[in-house]
């Protein structure tokens, strides 16, 4: 069973759809402590990063307790922005934290008539290749490392296990003005004015920028990726 | 960089797709759900749906003709027709909708704009605006075009995108239906004066009429129903033409080359 993570911000119904298409069983916990027999975590996002502030410390603790006993973690969009510490969208909202690093506004370039939302499709350049030898269905080999701790006990960076399947190039749908900065945990990266975090992968936790639920067949694959990392 | 989007409308009335020529003579042209379903094969970027009778019969889009088509594709879904207030955008939202498109009730009440872009975020929110030529410049029609708004269109473009509108879909009702071309000049007038995407509609009949509104029209995007819908110009084939001018495209079907 998967938790969809609702705060009130934006509209589920579009990932429950793509969710049920893929075969998923899911649930909306109206609690904190569901997220500990949930499978697997998706906190979806529309809208702005203070509408987060839903997830209060409670919900923060069960997240990050859930994933730190090893169950995946998926953020869409504002739920990709809202794992790292923090964004300038809405400074004093704190964010997951964990990943390293802020959110920022995105820069236009009016000259080149490049328009702030960044809205459309673009392509991802994947940083961090799929793993050929890896299968999606399998369970992660290691936990360690998700909960902060000392940043030298992580594993070696390894192949992105999100991105299974997907090439540099592809096209995936994006609706935004916020986004992550291009860190060593970003899988895949995406160029508007700038290079922005379109994927991130960090252990058990996973961040998509764009809206796999409206990627077509391309983000179908990459939530069918996650739903095999998922133990359900 | 962001592609050009190539957008499907359907013109829908009382649950099945119609298509008129010019505002007037509608017929009808299928099934909702079986067309979003092609569509979807085949490469479309984004779809439309928008209730056109509903403002003059006062209805409100049919969510259940939503809810089909959005559970055939998992693509960007806006619907316009009848939208008048946040009431009737949620309910579209519920249904399914990724935007909405407010037409005549943006004129009548822009702060609606902006309430719609506060709960949604402005990439939620479009204004389409139908426009005709006149004298000098384009004039703005509502209530399906059977009314002068007496506006500017360059103008309320302009207006719309300060109030918060995240795109602007641009109608020349002076082509629609006739498959002789966007109105290029239209295009331009409107895409030069927002700092928002322009959704071009009205006119396209050919391959070349596409590549024109993305050069000379500066569209972000372009909108056709009929060409589409009776299957005289495949989204895959167009995709490939503009690909091979080198306007930046969404191409699909290259799922063979994807190990799996």
């Amino acid at each position: 069973m998967i938790a969809l993570v609702d705060y009130g911000a934006g509209n589920l119904t579009s990932v429950k759809k793509a969710l049920t298409s893929l075969g998923a069983e899911f649930m909306v916990p109206d609690a904190p402590h569901q997220c500990a027999d949930a499978a697997g975590l998706i906190v979806p996002g529309v809208g702005h990063f203070a509408a987060t502030a839903a997830l209060d410390a409670s919900w923060r603790e069960a997240i990050a307790g859930a994933v730190g006993a090893g169950t995946p973690l998926l953020g869409i969009c504002v739920g990709m922005q809202w794992l790292y510490e923090g964004s300038e969208e809405a400074p004093e909202v704190p964010g997951l934290g964990l990943v390293p690093g802020r959110c920022r506004r995105l820069r236009g370039d009016a000259a080149r008539r490049l328009k702030i939302p960044h809205v459309g499709w673009n392509a991802l350049e994947v940083v961090r290749g799929a793993n050929p030898s890896g299968s999606p269905g399998e369970p992660p080999p290691h936990r360690a490392g998700v909960r902060g701790g000392d940043p030298g006990e992580r594993l070696a960076p390894r192949e992105s296990r999100l991105l299974r399947g997907i090439p540099s190039g592809a096209h995936v749908y994006f609706t935004h003005s916020y986004a992550a900065p291009v860190t060593a945990d970003c899988v895949a990266s995406t160029t508007h004015a700038e290079p922005f975090a379109a994927a991130v992968e960090r252990d058990l936790v996973f961040g998509v920028q764009f809206h796999p639920e409206k990627s077509g067949d391309t983000g179908l694959r990459i939530l069918r990726n996650f739903l095999g990392m998922c133990q359900c | 960089m962001l592609t050009k989007r190539i957008i499907a409308c359907m013109d829908v009335r009382d649950g099945q797709v119609v298509k008129g020529v010019q505002f007037q003579q509608l017929r009808h042209a299928g099934d909702p759900a079986a067309l979003a379903r092609r569509y979807n094969v085949e490469g479309i970027d984004e779809v439309v749906i928008l209730d056109v009778t509903a403002t003059l019969e006062s209805r409100r889009a049919l969510a259940q003709t939503i809810a089909a088509v959005a559970h055939e594709i998992f693509l960007p879904l806006t619907v316009g027709g009848g939208i008048r207030s946040e009431d009737d955008a949620a309910a579209a939202v519920d249904a399914g909708a990724d935007k909405v498109s407010l037409n005549t009730a943006a004129l009548a009440n822009p702060g609606l704009i902006t309430t719609l872009a506060r709960r949604y975020g402005s990439q939620a929110v479009i204004v389409a605006i139908d426009a005709k030529r006149r004298a000098a410049g384009f004039g703005v029609y509502v209530r399906s075009g059977t009314a002068d708004a007496a506006r500017d269109a360059v103008e309320w473009a302009r207006e719309a995108a300060s109030r918060g509108a995240g795109e602007i879909l641009l109608t020349s009702m002076d082509r629609d239906g006739t498959r002789a071309g966007f109105d290029c000049e239209l295009t331009a007038a409107v895409a030069d004066a927002v700092n928002i995407p322009v959704i071009a509609s009205g006119g396209a009949g050919g391959l070349e009429h596409f590549a024109e509104v993305f050069t000379r029209g500066r569209a972000d995007a372009a909108l056709a129903a009929s060409i589409f819908h009776y299957a005289d110009t495949g989204v895959a084939e167009l995709k490939r033409y503009l690909h091979a001018r080198g306007i930046p495209v969404r191409l699909v079907g290259h799922w063979d080359l994807y190990e799996c």
